[in-house]
């Protein structure tokens, strides 16, 4: 009798470990296992064309370690994010689902959420949104029920919790997903960001990924004050990373983009790329903007390896897919570790 | 105050159309501050209509008249005399003195000249500034007397989106961004560090997504008649 | 032989102020510098004193051309007054067009009191900017057949504004 009260009870009755991970997604692991992460991203197309994803990924397959997918970024409709993140998750990419909260109120984003996991989908980006005006709807109505820290807390108490945002059970408990925000560094005002992403921490963010980090003076203050808050310790930073393509664009991003800042000395190494070479010769241009581009990414790859509090880097190279591997390979980051289960 | 503006003269003829005989009635209180729907906004509107009927070679008559509070039923009561003659009721007050008229008088067809616009203020001669979106649960003790919800293009509770740049709104660069101006007031008055606490997310069910609302002030109500 | 038609005499009302355009005006007058006979001047305080309502009624009382004549900038006796007259004016103006009126038959001219040449010079060339564009095509109100539904807004006179009566020549405002 005590012998089989002593006896180690079958496998299948053992009760089931502390869960080990909160999603199992291979970027949780990944961090977990303190390698340097890279992530993509994938801008799903305007059309039904599943191809166009499948093509996309096959060009990050390999050389990063999850791939975003964007949700009607800059609020133009595309492709949905949750559908284009199925097909990656058939294809054996790991997709990052963004989700914004211009376009969902709680009802729908918490139904999307578990309709991800159903999917396969581990990994969720919290966002607010581009502002529709900016869009091809800008009649559109936006939602903005709850905001982007609202909805990281949402998820996390889904998650850990079982309980939908109303404070009822999810049934079979919540979904297993790793929770992304975004912090944009360059934005203003400069004090608040710090705290802004200590809000995002403390609402559960398991990991972040920034706004494009060309102004690394600003980034490395932003750093410094991130790493002396010991932010650094309780979320993983990606820092955003993305190729130039040209120097009118890098030009465009200094002058146009809001809150973005590009530092001279990019714009005019991308000016100085074409010395030399005929203003006819269109091809030949582009291929001396798009190296240096890439040239330019893989050094701050490297800067920003170096930088105290940096978990990985998040490269953008939205409608120019084929610049991931170079710049991957460039920066010593290939091939991509295979963390353990 | 209610803010409003005029609608464009080519809507107006449009939804007039067919109609001969009208009867331009304004308000005497918020739209008259706001230079949307007064005694001379009336006078304009109605001129402009008639000379440009006349142009159509669809003469219309229009009447002016101004209230002094067109969403209160006792101040348009004497309306009711000599409606009769008119085809239609053109508004020139807000949305409130529209429907007002129109529960009034039900046989009537009531038409609106302005599009109300908000509740704000002016800052300075002839601009005007939305302030209030009348959401039934005020947050202003927590944002430093700056409205996020009416302020804010993505009404957000926990601080500026990434869009916030020198001190403007990603939306339009004419607009200060309402977290910006949250941040400087509290921090001048030290109280920044209560922007670290996360809001959790709003009941909107006091806001108009919790259908039309309604006060009751029992204290006020007239006693019922048997009770008399 | 055709029989010839009368020429079109442009009926052109001129809101000038007290302190220059309307001297200006005197002094053309007294210089025998001819301009245009069917103006109908109506002197003002200041032209800070016109109000869109008045220069739309006075449209729709049937004038072909209206002229609004402050004084120089920076020299308004009530400071601001012509700055102002040249806001309403060019948001009357929009009316106008709006309405379906040429916005020229509307125009705002700025002088002092001793340019009692450049009156009878503006005066005439507006004149003739309402010839080339013909009458209005509004007629009068009497001729559409409209019953005036309010007096003067301006001064609470039950005529209309420019009514064939003394006020419509701004007497006693």
């Amino acid at each position: 009798m005590m012998d089989q009260l002593l006896a180690p009870a079958p496998a299948a009755q053992a009760p089931a470990p502390a869960r080990r991970f909160k999603s199992g997604s291979n970027l949780e692991r990944m961090l977990a296992a303190s390698h340097f992460a890279v992530t993509g991203e994938i801008g799903p197309p305007k059309s039904h064309d599943a191809d166009v994803i499948r093509k996309k990924a096959a060009l990050l397959e390999g050389c990063v370690d999850a791939a975003n997918i964007t949700d009607n970024q800059t609020a133009v409709v595309r492709l949905s994010s949750i559908a284009s993140g199925a097909i990656l998750v058939a294809q054996g990419l790991e997709p990052v689902v963004q989700m914004t909260c211009r376009d969902r109120n709680r009802l729908a984003m918490q139904s999307d959420l578990l309709g991800a996991a159903a999917l396969g989908i581990r990994n969720v980006l919290c966002l607010t949104g581009d502002h529709q005006s900016h869009g091809n709807h800008p009649g559109a109505k936006n939602v903005h029920d709850i905001d982007s820290i609202q909805m990281v807390r949402m998820v996390k108490e889904m998650r850990d919790e079982g309980l939908f945002q109303c404070g009822e059970e999810i049934s079979g408990g919540g979904p297993p997903l790793l929770i992304g925000a975004a912090a944009n560094p360059f934005a203003d005002p400069f004090e608040l960001r710090v705290h802004r992403l200590a809000k995002k921490v403390a609402a559960g963010a398991d990991f972040i990924q920034t706004q494009l980090v060309f102004d690394m003076s600003r980034f490395r203050e932003y750093m410094k004050r991130v790493v002396d808050l010991g932010l650094h310790e309780k979320v993983a930073i990606l820092a955003g990373v993305g190729p130039l393509k040209s120097a009118g664009m890098a030009r465009h991003m200094r002058d146009k983009v809001p809150g973005m800042v590009v530092p001279d000395g990019y714009v005019a190494r991308m000016e100085a790329a074409v010395d030399g070479v005929a203003a006819e010769d269109k091809q030949a241009r582009r291929e001396a903007w798009r190296a240096e581009g890439i040239r330019i990414c893989i050094e701050q790859i490297r800067e920003l390896r170096e930088m105290e509090g940096l978990r990985g880097v998040h490269i953008m190279a939205i409608e120019w897919e084929e610049a991931i591997r170079p710049i991957v390979e460039g920066a010593g980051l290939f091939p991509r570790p295979v963390p353990e289960a | 105050m209610i803010v409003a503006k005029q609608k464009p003269l080519s809507e107006l003829t449009a939804m007039l159309d067919g109609y001969r005989n009208v009867l331009a009635v304004g308000c005497g209180t918020c739209v008259t501050v706001c230079f949307a729907g007064g005694v001379k906004e009336v006078g304009i509107l109605a001129s402009a209509l008639r000379m440009a009927r006349r142009l159509d070679g669809q003469p219309m008559s229009v009447a002016e008249t101004t209230v002094q509070r067109q969403c209160e039923a006792e101040y348009i009561a004497p309306l009711a005399e000599g409606l009769d003659e008119f085809d239609a009721i053109l508004s020139l007050g807000c949305g409130v003195g529209v429907q007002t008229l129109a529960e009034r008088f039900p046989d009537k067809r009531v038409l609106p000249a302005l599009d109300t616009t908000f509740m704000g203020l002016p800052t300075e001669q002839g601009v005007w500034e939305e302030r209030c979106q009348g959401c039934g649960h005020c947050v202003l003790d927590i944002t430093g007397g700056i409205c996020p919800v009416s302020r804010c293009a993505k009404q957000l509770m926990n601080g500026p989106c990434g869009g916030s740049q020198g001190g403007m709104c990603e939306v339009d660069s004419d607009t200060p961004c309402a977290w910006q101006l949250i941040w400087e007031r509290l921090d001048r008055q030290g109280l920044a560090d209560r922007l670290l606490e996360i809001q959790p997310p709003r009941d909107w069910s006091t806001s108009r997504d919790g259908g039309p609302r309604r006060i009751v002030r029992d204290d006020l109500r007239l006693p019922p008649p048997e009770d008399v | 032989m055709t029989v010839a038609e009368t020429p079109f005499e442009p009926k052109i009302v001129a809101f000038c102020c007290r302190h220059c355009a309307y001297a200006a005006a005197d002094l053309a007058g007294t210089s025998r510098l001819a301009y245009p006979p069917s103006l109908n001047i109506v002197e003002l305080p200041c032209t800070g004193r016109v109000d869109v309502l008045e220069l739309l009624r006075t449209f729709e009382d049937g004038v072909d051309g209206l002229l609004v004549a402050g004084c120089l900038p920076g020299r308004c006796h009530y400071l601001a007054g012509n700055l102002h007259a040249r806001q309403r004016v060019d948001y009357a103006q929009r009316w106008l067009e709006d309405i379906g009126l040429e916005g020229e038959r509307l125009r705002m001219i700025n002088l002092s009191a001793a340019m009692g040449a450049q009156f009878a010079e503006l005066a005439t060339e507006m004149a003739e900017t309402i010839k080339s564009l013909g009458p209005s095509p509004l007629g009068t109100r009497r001729a559409a057949g409209e019953i005036p539904t309010t007096g003067c807004a301006a001064c609470g006179d039950p005529a209309p504004l420019l009514a064939e009566s003394a006020h419509d020549r701004g007497d006693g405002r």
